[in-house]
C-alpha cells in the first residue's frame, strides 16, 4: 500500500514572507510571478492551489 | 442413468443464467476477455452442483447436503475475490470507484452464484418429478425471482437530477449555488469556466436525501459519470478531479466534473441511471419512529422537510 500525505499545506507563495510561516513559503511580488510559481509548485508536489486572498497562494495535497 | 436427462437440464439452465447475468455494462467491470471466462466456468461448476443435489437428495444421499455447503463457502470467496481484484485497480485510478461502490459489487457476483444455483436445482427439480417442460418453466420462474429481489433501484427515482451551471467566481468555483472549492491558479480558472460541467441533485423524498448524504453513493456517481465521459485531468492536476459538495442547509448535492466529452445531457443520464449502493441505501423507509414526531405524522414519505432550493430549515425537518 502507498503512503500518501494528506490534507497538508506543501507550500505557500506569497508577497510578503512575514504573511506565512511553518511551511516552506516562496516570495514573489507581482501577481504573474506567483502565478507562475504556484502552477510549477503544483505541478511539482501534485497539490491544488488556493488563493486565501491577500496575496497568498498555497499549495495543498488532497 | 436415470437422472442423466435431469441433470442435463439443470445444468444448461444454470449456465444459460449465468450468461444472461453476465451482461456488461459501464457499471460492472469484466469487459475484459479473462474476467468473462472466469465467471463462465465458475458458472458452470456452480450450475452443475445445483443440478445435482435434487437426484442426490431424492435418492436419500444425505452426504450430498454436506457437499452442497462445501460448495457454497466456495462461491462465498467470490465476493473475496472480486473485491481483491477491483481494490488492487482502485489506487490507480482516476477516479477511483471507491470501497462501499466496490463492496457493492462484489456483493452482487456473490449473489449471482446464488441465483444460477438455485436455478439449476430448480430446473432438475421440475424435469425429474415431471417433465423437461416443467423443468424450464420452473427454472425461469426462480430467474425471474431473483431478478425482481436483486432488482438494483438508481438514483433517478429518488432524486432530481438537474443541470446547473460552473460559475468562477474570483478565485471560487459554484456550481448553481453551492460552493465546490477554491482555485489559486488563473489558468486552471479559466479552463474550469469553459469546460466544467455541474449538475445539482435534490432529494425528491427522505429515502433520496439519505442516500446522496453517503459519502460512497457519491464517490460512485462519479466513478460511473467519469468512466463514461472520460476527466481531463491527470495525477497533477488535482483540481479538476470530479467532486461533490453537500448543501447542508438543503441536502442538495452538487456535481462537479472537467469531462473529456462535454455533453450535459449524458451527464445527467449517467447521474440518473447510477445504481443505488445497498449500503447507502435511506433508512428512512425501514424508520417508523421519525414520523411521528412531526405535526403531521400521514404527510406521508414524500414529504420533504427543509429540501426546497431556496428554503432553510424547514419546520418539519427532522
Amino acid at each position: 500500500m502507498e503512503v500518501t500525505i494528506q490534507k497538508v499545506v506543501l507550500a505557500a507563495i506569497t508577497d510578503d514572507l512575514s504573511k506565512v510561516s511553518g511551511v516552506p513559503a516562496f516570495l514573489a511580488k507581482d501577481d504573474a510571478s506567483r502565478q507562475t510559481k504556484a502552477m510549477y509548485l503544483s505541478r511539482i508536489l501534485q497539490g491544488a492551489v488556493h488563493d486565501l486572498g491577500d496575496g497568498v497562494l498555497i499549495v495543498v495535497k488532497h | 442413468m436415470e437422472y442423466g436427462g435431469a441433470i442435463g437440464l439443470g445444468l444448461l439452465a444454470g449456465i444459460l443464467a449465468r450468461v444472461l447475468m453476465l451482461r456488461s455494462d459501464y457499471r460492472q467491470y469484466p469487459t475484459y476477455p479473462h474476467g468473462y471466462s472466469t465467471h463462465l466456468f465458475m458458472g458452470i461448476f456452480a450450475a452443475l452442483a445445483g443440478a445435482v443435489t435434487i437426484p442426490a437428495l431424492l435418492e436419500n444421499e444425505w452426504t450430498a447436503v454436506t457437499f452442497f455447503l462445501l460448495v457454497a463457502e466456495q462461491f462465498r470467496s467470490i465476493r473475496g475475490m472480486e473485491r481483491d481484484s477491483l481494490k488492487a485497480l482502485e489506487d490507480n485510478e482516476l477516479v477511483p470507484r471507491g470501497t462501499e461502490y466496490i463492496e457493492n459489487i462484489a456483493r452482487v457476483f456473490e449473489t449471482r452464484y446464488y441465483i444460477v444455483i438455485v436455478v439449476a436445482a430448480a430446473t432438475a427439480l421440475g424435469a425429474t418429478k415431471q417433465s423437461p417442460l416443467m423443468g424450464v418453466i420452473l427454472g425461469a420462474v426462480v430467474f425471474m425471482w431473483g431478478a425482481v429481489l436483486t432488482r438494483v433501484e438508481t438514483i433517478g427515482e429518488t432524486v432530481e437530477v438537474r443541470a446547473a451551471p460552473v460559475v468562477v467566481r474570483g478565485s471560487d468555483v459554484w456550481v448553481g449555488d453551492i460552493h465546490i472549492f477554491s482555485v489559486g491558479l488563473k489558468e486552471s480558472q479559466e479552463f474550469i469556466r469553459e469546460r466544467a460541467l455541474g449538475a445539482i441533485l435534490t432529494p425528491k423524498n427522505d429515502e433520496g436525501r439519505d442516500t446522496l448524504a453517503s459519502q460512497g453513493q457519491r464517490q460512485a456517481m462519479l466513478h460511473d459519470a467519469a468512466s463514461i465521459l472520460g476527466v481531463r485531468r491527470d495525477v497533477d492536476s488535482p483540481e479538476f478531479a470530479p467532486q461533490t459538495k453537500r448543501d447542508i442547509r438543503t441536502g442538495r448535492v452538487a456535481v462537479y466534473v472537467v469531462p473529456m466529452d462535454r455533453d450535459e445531457g449524458l451527464l445527467l443520464e449517467m447521474l440518473r441511471r447510477a445504481p443505488v449502493l445497498e449500503s447507502a441505501r435511506g433508512r428512512a423507509r425501514f424508520m417508523r419512529l421519525g414520523y411521528s414526531g412531526k405535526r403531521n405524522p400521514r404527510a406521508g414519505r414524500k414529504r420533504i422537510g427543509g429540501n426546497h432550493p431556496e428554503g432553510g430549515l424547514g419546520s418539519d425537518h427532522r
